[in-house]
Formats: C-alpha cells, structure tokens, sequence
C-alpha cells in the first residue's frame, strides 16, 4: 500500500482500464489542454493520444450523446462533465437516452457508459456551480449513481464502474480531489463492487449514515462524540443507487438511533429517500426519530461566512446526535 | 410567408439518364416492391389506429422514396442507422419483417423491437445495425456522431445514417451533432426528410432559412437538397454522401423534400406513383405485373398482422425486467 490522492486514484484508473481495454476512452472539456479541470485526466492524452482521450466543443449533450452513441457503438467512454450543475444541460441525454435504452429495447441494447463528475460546495463557486444533485438522477430507473469518499474506493469504483455493463454516473467531491488515503500499489487489482456499502467507523449508540465527502464529517464528529461516551458508527453509503440498504437495517438494528447526514438539500432528496427506507424496514429497531443533517435550504452563497453557514459542519453533527440520544447518556 | 422548398420543387420527374445512373430492370423493381411494402404496411398500421386497436407511431406516406433510396446507398450489417418515427419504410427496405412491424405496433410480449416496452416506430434491431430511435426529437442526431467516432477509433469502415424531421433542425441537439461531426470529419449522413410540417407548425414559422440544408454551412459540410419524391436522385445524392464519408471527407446534411401525404386519394406527388409510372413507361412493369405484385404483398402482410394479433401481450410479472445487465438490486431488503 500507498498514500495517493483521490485525484491521482481516479487518474490510475482510468489509465489501467485504457491500458487493458481498447475500447475505454476519455471524452470531454479540457480534459487534454487542462487535463482536465480538476487535473483528473492529466497526462492521459500524451499516454494515449488524442482519439482516445478528445476534448469536445464547449456542449455537454455533445459529451454524452456521443459517448452513449460510442457506448453502443461498441466503445467504453468515460465522458467527464466538468461538474455535476453542468449535467443539467446533459440530464435529457442521460435520463431518456442512456438510462432507459436498455428497458426500452427489451433488454437488447447496452450503453455502457461512465459520467464522471463532481458535486458538492464549500470552494466559494457560488450558486450555479456548487449543487448537490444526486437524488436528481437518483430518482429515475434504470441509473446506477455512486459516491466515493475515499482514494481506495475512488479507483476501485471507477474501474468497476468502467467494466460494468450499464451506465454508471460516478459524482466525485470537488473538495476530496486533493484527500490522500491508502491505495494498493499501481497494477495490484482490485475493484469495489458497485452496490455495497461500508462500515467506516463501529460504534453501538447511533448510526451516522451518510456518503460523499460527508463522510469524513461524520468520522470527526464521531471522535468528539467518543469523548463523551457515545459510539457513533459511521456508515458510508457510497452507492445511492442501487442502494445497500442492509447495511444501514443491520446498523440501527444494533444502535437503535440514526442520523442521515447530507450536504445536499433536506426536501426530496437523498436523505429523505434513505429515511424513508430505514422507516419503511426498520422502524421497529428505532427507539427515536432519525435526525436530518443537511445543507441550509438556499442556493450556495458566494460570501466565505455565508458559505460556510450553508453547508453542514462537524457540530451540526454532534448537535444533531445530542437531540436523539437519551438524557443519561452522560456515563 | 416565404416560399419554402415545397414551393420551389417540381415533383419527380425520374429519369436514370439524367442522373447518369446505371439502373437494371432488376434493381428498380425491387426498390419498387420495397415502397409498395412500405405503402400497404402503412395502410394497415392507419386501419389499425383508425380501429381504435393501437396508438403511436406516425405514416410513412409520402416519404418512401426518400428513406429507401437512402437505405439503397448504404452497406446492410456494416453501417448503422439512427432513424426516428416515420421511418417505416427505411426498416422494411433493410429487412425488418412486416412481422415485427406489427408485433411492435401492438406492444406484444415477442416484439423483437422492444418486448412491449417502448412506443411503436422506435426502432431497434442489432443485427440491423438500427440503433436508438429515439421518442425525443432529434437526440440520435448526437449518438449518431458518437458510433462515427467509435467506428473511426476503431478503424471500420462504417457509416452512421440518421433521419428526422425538419423539425429536429430547431434541437440543440442538432446543432451539437452537426458541429461535432463536421469538426472531426466524422463518417456521418445526416437526413433531414423535410415534409414542410412539423406536427401543426409549417418550417415558414419553424426557421429563418429557406432551406434545411442551408444550415450545414455553419458546420463545414456540405448541404444537398434533393426531391424526395425522385428514387433515383435520392439514390444518387446518397450514393454521393457514402463515398464522401468513406472516403474520410466527412459528413453531409441531405435534405431531402417530401410530401406528408394524408389520404388514399391520388396525388401528383406520390412517390410509388412516381416510381409506377417510369416502370410503366420503360416498359418494366405490366398493370397486370402490378396488380399481381399487390395482391401477393397484401396476403404476406395480411398473414403477418394476423400472426401478431394471435399473439399473447407481455407478462405483466416481466414488468421491471431489462432495465440493468446484472440485477441492479444490492440488499435483499430493498424496495
């Protein structure tokens, strides 16, 4: 093992899975002269020329429609939108074309096909460049959405995401890009299955469930909830969809108490969706109504301190666990 | 308003001669049997809906010339076609049985199309090459110049075919297809078949330009316009736009005008009369060779739509299958 970067663990996937398919291209904005705008697809180009790694015109229904056209031309394209508010201009592509082909067609046509892009705010990129979209996409059938928090599961998920058969929309954390974490040595394969979760922290008092770059808040949150007693367990959903829903049952089974926890927007999103489910399936194994942490109900400020009132933060999270948790807690 | 290219057009007036076009005796009467496939097909798809016993769909009538004389100019199982709902008679003239044709229409759980999943005339055949038909105007336009770009990649010869409306022209999508496949000279043709309407709105309050093709212009292509009700030079035309994209030199917008014809009632600019009559007058085909070309046609077709109306609709229990390659469940506990 090594230490790398979320960046350079997104990057080496690609390049193994170019080097071990032929048919894995690299298509979208700046991903050759910038190598991309979060310096993701550096140097791919130069390794693997420009057919395979094209920069297109500034259109992103030029990006996903003709990687789904690739896609079922035989191809697998990994199309890098530059960011997930950008996708809004593509979600007709993704929505009615690419997520839906293969149920439309009887099961006969396959767009195996990889959307590549970050979410997430808290880099001062104002309100038309900081959402949270997921649940967007989340909702339709047919789609298979995934989140990684880490390095490890940032390449392991690519590449599996790569090899599957489906589309799959892989939303990275703008704010993650530069995290470093262990990943096992280049050409030592391994991948991460794309419907199960993980348990980050173990913990018998509430569950802290969450994905995305909120998972590194909740493990935070869970050290300093440590000191006073309370074992938070931090589970990572990392797959919205489809979702590891056992995981998340089998934890409030054990703690009996849950927090989603979210940078996204509370109404009609992720978190209620896993709320829901874990109402729906284990209501019985609750002892408290679960909490919600989530982004404040506004567009992204722009202004540093209005920003950082709008996105959740490690005390929102002990705060949030405060309220559910019984008064005698204080061991 | 302005004229728009149906004014201009003096319909078919065919002529092999004039287009110094080599044509047997052979080759123009299956063209024909294609259109007359295609004429009795739409016939009973109109009956169909007029009965009340199917919905979806659009006629083909009128545009037959236009999409067979295409589908005469390309290489079956090695190009691939992106077609849109009016299409019926590109998918006849590549081999998609009358069968199929009807098994769709009429949503049954053996429609080769698409299971009983997806409105009837959008397309879908893999061994066709028919690829994404599309129920969104004018989006196959983009996956189109995505399986030219594969194709290059790849080093295949292969060709990507696309039809829509003049209405499509309006789609962003459109214009991001166009602008991306003239960028990169990609092996594209794309086809407009102009019937002059698009659903009520007449291409007079649709665009600023009197012809379709005019637009390829922005997109470093060449625009060709040709009369849809003329087999022969739409064969030409589209003989043309192959070799260029083979060739490497890119890809063409054709706009090709046609009539959207809407009664059984003669008209001047039907394209099977067209074709009838230069049969008729090289001397090619009798009356009496039609009638009996007809009638054969009409009991294969009629057999066809019984052998779909006998046919038992999907199994309500099938009603979330296909939607992923694997299961796309994870917990067992999921909804």
């Amino acid at each position: 093992m090594r230490t790398i970067t979320y960046r350079e663990a997104l990057r080496e996937a690609m390049r193994e899975e170019m080097a071990r398919d032929e048919r894995v291209i690299v298509i979208g904005e700046d991903i050759d002269g910038y190598g991309g705008t979060y310096a993701v697809t550096k140097g791919l180009a130069d390794e693997f020329g420009r057919e395979r790694v094209r920069d297109t015109p500034l259109a992103e229904e030029i990006i996903v429609g003709t990687a789904i056209g690739a896609a079922m031309g035989g191809m697998r394209p990994v199309a890098e939108i530059m960011t997930i508010n950008f996708a809004l201009l593509a979600s007709d592509q993704i929505v009615n074309a690419a997520a839906k082909a293969r149920y439309m067609f009887g099961g006969q046509v396959s767009v195996p096909l990889v959307v590549r892009m970050p979410a997430g705010g808290g880099a001062q990129r104002g309100a038309q460049h900081s959402q949270t979209l997921e649940s967007w996409f989340a909702h339709v059938p047919g789609m298979k959405v995934v989140m990684p928090a880490t390095p490890y599961d940032a390449k392991g998920m690519l590449k599996a995401a790569i090899r599957d058969e489906d589309m799959v929309l892989l939303i990275e954390h703008e704010l993650l890009y530069g995290i470093k974490g262990e990943v096992p040595d280049e050409g030592v394969e391994y991948t991460v299955p794309l419907n199960r979760g993980e348990i980050r922290r173990e913990g018998r008092d509430v569950s802290l469930i969450t994905f995305s770059r909120s998972v590194h808040l909740c493990l935070q949150a869970a050290e300093e909830l440590a000191k006073e007693g309370i074992e938070a367990e931090v589970v990572d959903m990392r797959c919205i969809r489809p979702i590891d829903l056992d995981l998340a049952l089998d934890s409030i089974a054990k703690t009996n108490r849950a927090i989603v926890v979210e940078e996204g927007w509370k109404y009609y999103g992720t978190g209620q969706g896993i709320a829901a489910l874990l109402y729906e399936y284990g209501f019985d194994n609750l002892d408290a109504p679960i909490g919600h942490v989530t982004g404040v109900d506004a567009p992204a400020p722009y202004a540093k301190n209005l920003e950082k009132a709008a996105f959740p933060v490690r005390n929102d999270i002990i705060d949030a666990v405060r309220r559910i948790m019984p008064q005698r807690v204080a061991r | 308003m302005r004229e728009s290219d149906h004014d201009l057009l003096r319909w078919a007036r065919i002529d092999a001669r004039r287009l110094s076009l080599d044509v047997s005796r052979e080759h123009l009467l299956r063209w024909y049997r294609q259109m007359l496939l295609a004429r009795l097909v739409d016939d009973r798809l109109a009956d169909l809906r007029a009965g009340g016993y199917a919905s979806g769909g659009a006629s083909c009538r009128g545009h037959e010339a236009a999409q067979i004389g295409c589908i005469a100019a390309l290489s079956i199982g090695t190009d691939f076609i992106l077609p849109y709902y009016r299409d019926l008679a590109a998918m006849l003239a590549l081999g998609m049985p009358p069968r199929a044709i009807f098994l769709n229409q009429l949503s049954r759980g053996s429609d080769p199309i698409s299971n009983g999943r997806m409105r009837p005339a959008q397309w879908n055949s893999r061994a066709l090459n028919v690829i994404s038909a599309s129920g969104l105007v004018g989006t196959q336009t983009l996956h189109a110049a995505g399986i030219a770009f594969a194709a290059r990649i790849r080093g295949e010869a292969a060709v990507a075919l696309t039809f829509f409306g003049e209405g499509a022209t309006s789609q962003g999508d459109f214009h991001e297809a166009l602008n991306f496949a003239g960028l990169h000279h990609l092996p594209v043709i794309f086809v407009c078949e102009n019937n002059g309407i698009a659903l009520s709105t007449p291409q007079g309050t649709q665009m600023p330009v009197q012809h379709v093709a005019d637009r390829a212009a922005a997109y470093g292509m060449p625009g060709v316009i040709v009369d849809g009700t003329d087999l022969l030079a739409v064969i030409a035309t589209a003989r043309d736009a192959f070799a260029n994209a083979r060739a490497g030199k890119g890809p063409t917008l054709i706009e090709v005008v046609v009539p959207r014809l809407a009664t059984d009632a003669p008209d001047p600019r039907d394209p099977v009369l067209a074709l009838r009559g230069y049969l008729l007058s090289r001397q090619d085909l009798t009356d009496a060779q039609d009638e009996r070309l007809r009638a054969d046609l009409g009991i294969m077709i009629d057999a066809a739509l019984q052998e779909a109306v006998n046919a038992p609709s999907p199994d309500p229990a099938t009603v979330a299958e296909h939607l992923f390659s694997d299961s796309g469940a994870s917990s067992r506990k999921e909804a």
